[in-house]
């Protein structure tokens, strides 16, 4: 298409969204609501996610030793412990610090801080907390942990108790939730997206029937085929545009107050994460609302081009 | 200029009344020729042939000798450009004005703007809606609205003006107005197919008569009247 036609039909397609005044409003806003589902999309997968990985993050094995443990040994054992590839930190809890967590937690029961006050020592131990690169690991971990060549038989005899069996069954379950609840938000999410995308077309097919006695007046002045459909087309491109700025704008007050008042719950500030994610989310508003409106009117107008 | 040989048309295979039946018919270059006849006696099935809007069930319709029905998609754009049309209910384009509504014919053959620009007005002086210019359909009085659609049908300068039913809508005096501008066009040497059943028009042109009824040519006459 020359300069000439591509400068007409952009002038053409522009000036018909801007006079069919209702119908392209109508069009928008039906736009605006696929955009709304496909963005949502993003915000569901993100907090998902980020609840999957806030619960990953709780999960660790503890290694309790019994109070008269050697701190050398201990140290010797977290420098063992460190190695293991699969480990992503170690912390050391010395007994002293144990304790004075412990009695902080139960500072409101003054029975047990006096049974502290009655005894002459510490009689909690220290402890090492073990984080691993990925939940799966714990079991290798905790294998790692009791193989001879890692831990000597004095090594282990220090070891009082490892914490890791007792969470594991809680963590598993959850684990499952999330994994399901994310495989099943997704799936949604493409149904509502596709469902949405469904009324669109339809929305824009009903605004280009409305056209259908222009498009075969057109064809009796002798206009070509691309001719015809180029405005036609434009018209989809500035529904999709109007619909991607009107639909990220939307979302500021949305996150605003998910992010004010959801994040506890969802563990994620999604305001915070629309403002990281702006220029994509932006970016992918604006492709996916421009093909939807483009390819809509173009298998629309095809229609009626060959009748 | 165009022949229509031994042409039928249905519109369905079990049709028993063909809404065109064994047309032959030969129209001249420069001529004026009014087709005539009831409603229904065939006279749009007539002109959509010409333009190829339908395929005749049998026969064929040339322009200049060309079959019109085997005309690929880009020839047929082709002809469509020497064809100017006028329709009973306008059909112009609703979100186009007047103005827009000229040009894009200009457009569609790819004039310049230049061009166009210098052409529109001169037309729409001619068929005086130069104050209409910057008009919508919707804003136009009937009588406007089938000048504007003639003033597009001859802004190319096509070889024929196929009108159907042009005075359709309109009160006498607007028809007579139509029918003095399709005559000053044809007087200029267009060639004019124009479809009625206003009596009153056909018998003031004193022009070639073809009458239809049921489908088939019965009267062919060089200055005729309205005979049904």
């Amino acid at each position: 298409m020359s300069w000439k036609n591509t400068k007409r039909t952009i002038r053409a397609g522009s000036r018909s969204f801007f006079r069919s005044g209702f119908t392209s409003v109508s069009a928008v806003l039906v736009m605006v609501i696929t955009l709304f589902v496909i963005t949502g999309l993003f915000f569901v997968q993100a907090s998902l996610t980020t609840a999957l990985s806030n619960m990953k993050d709780k999960v660790d094995v503890t290694v309790y030793f019994v109070p008269r443990a050697n701190v050398d040994t201990i140290e010797s054992i977290e420098v063992a412990i460190k190695k293991a590839p699969e480990v992503k930190s170690v912390e050391y809890v010395s007994a002293e610090e144990a304790l004075s967590i412990y009695k902080e937690k139960h500072s409101n029961d003054n029975l047990i801080l006096q049974v502290f006050d009655i005894l002459d020592e510490n009689p909690l131990g220290a402890s090492l907390n073990i984080k691993a690169k990925d939940p799966a690991q714990y079991e290798s971990i905790l294998n790692y942990l009791k193989s001879d060549s890692v831990l000597s038989a004095g090594m282990l005899s220090v070891i009082d108790s490892v914490d890791y069996s007792r969470n594991k069954l809680v963590i598993d379950r959850l684990n499952n939730i999330i994994d399901g609840a994310q495989r099943m938000g997704f799936m949604l999410a493409v149904i509502l997206v596709f469902i949405s995308i469904i009324i669109t077309f339809n929305t824009m097919r009903l605004i280009i029937y409305m056209s259908r006695e222009d498009i075969s007046v057109m064809k009796l002045v002798g206009a070509g085929n691309k001719y015809i459909r180029g405005p036609f087309i434009i018209s989809g491109i500035l529904v999709g545009l109007f619909a991607s700025v009107i639909s990220i704008l939307l979302f500021w007050p949305a996150s605003y107050w998910l992010g004010h008042s959801m994040t506890d719950f969802l563990g994620i500030d999604l305001y915070a994460y629309y403002k990281s994610q702006f220029v994509q989310l932006f970016f992918i508003q604006i492709i996916a609302g421009v093909a939807i409106g483009a390819v809509s009117s173009f298998l629309a107008v095809h229609k009626y081009l060959n009748k | 200029m165009i022949y229509f040989n031994n042409v039928t048309k249905k519109y369905a295979e079990f049709d028993t009344e063909p809404s065109l039946e064994d047309v032959t018919l030969s129209i001249a270059p420069g001529e004026f020729v009014t087709v005539v006849g009831h409603s229904g006696a065939g006279k749009t099935t007539l002109t959509k042939l010409i333009l190829a809007e339908e395929k005749p069930t049998s026969g064929t319709v040339s322009f200049q000798s060309v079959d019109i029905h085997k005309l690929s998609e880009k020839d047929l754009m082709k002809l469509r450009q020497r064809i100017g049309v006028v329709f009973q209910d306008f059909r112009l384009i609703p979100n186009k004005n007047a103005y827009e509504n000229i040009a894009f014919a200009m457009e569609a053959i790819g004039r310049d703007d230049d061009e166009i620009d210098s052409d529109v007005n001169h037309v729409l002086a001619l068929v005086g809606l130069e104050n209409r210019a910057l008009h919508f359909p919707h804003q136009l009085s009937g009588g406007e609205k089938q000048r504007l659609a003639i003033a597009r049908a001859i802004i190319n300068q096509p070889d024929i003006i196929i009108a159907d039913e042009p005075t359709g809508n309109l009160d006498p005096k607007n028809a007579h107005e139509i029918v003095n501008i399709l005559k000053k066009i044809n007087a200029l040497g267009t060639t004019v197919v124009l479809t009625t059943h206003n009596k009153g028009v056909v018998d003031s042109l004193g022009k070639r008569v073809v009458t239809l009824e049921n489908g088939r040519i019965i009267r062919d006459d060089k200055e005729g009247k309205y005979v049904i």
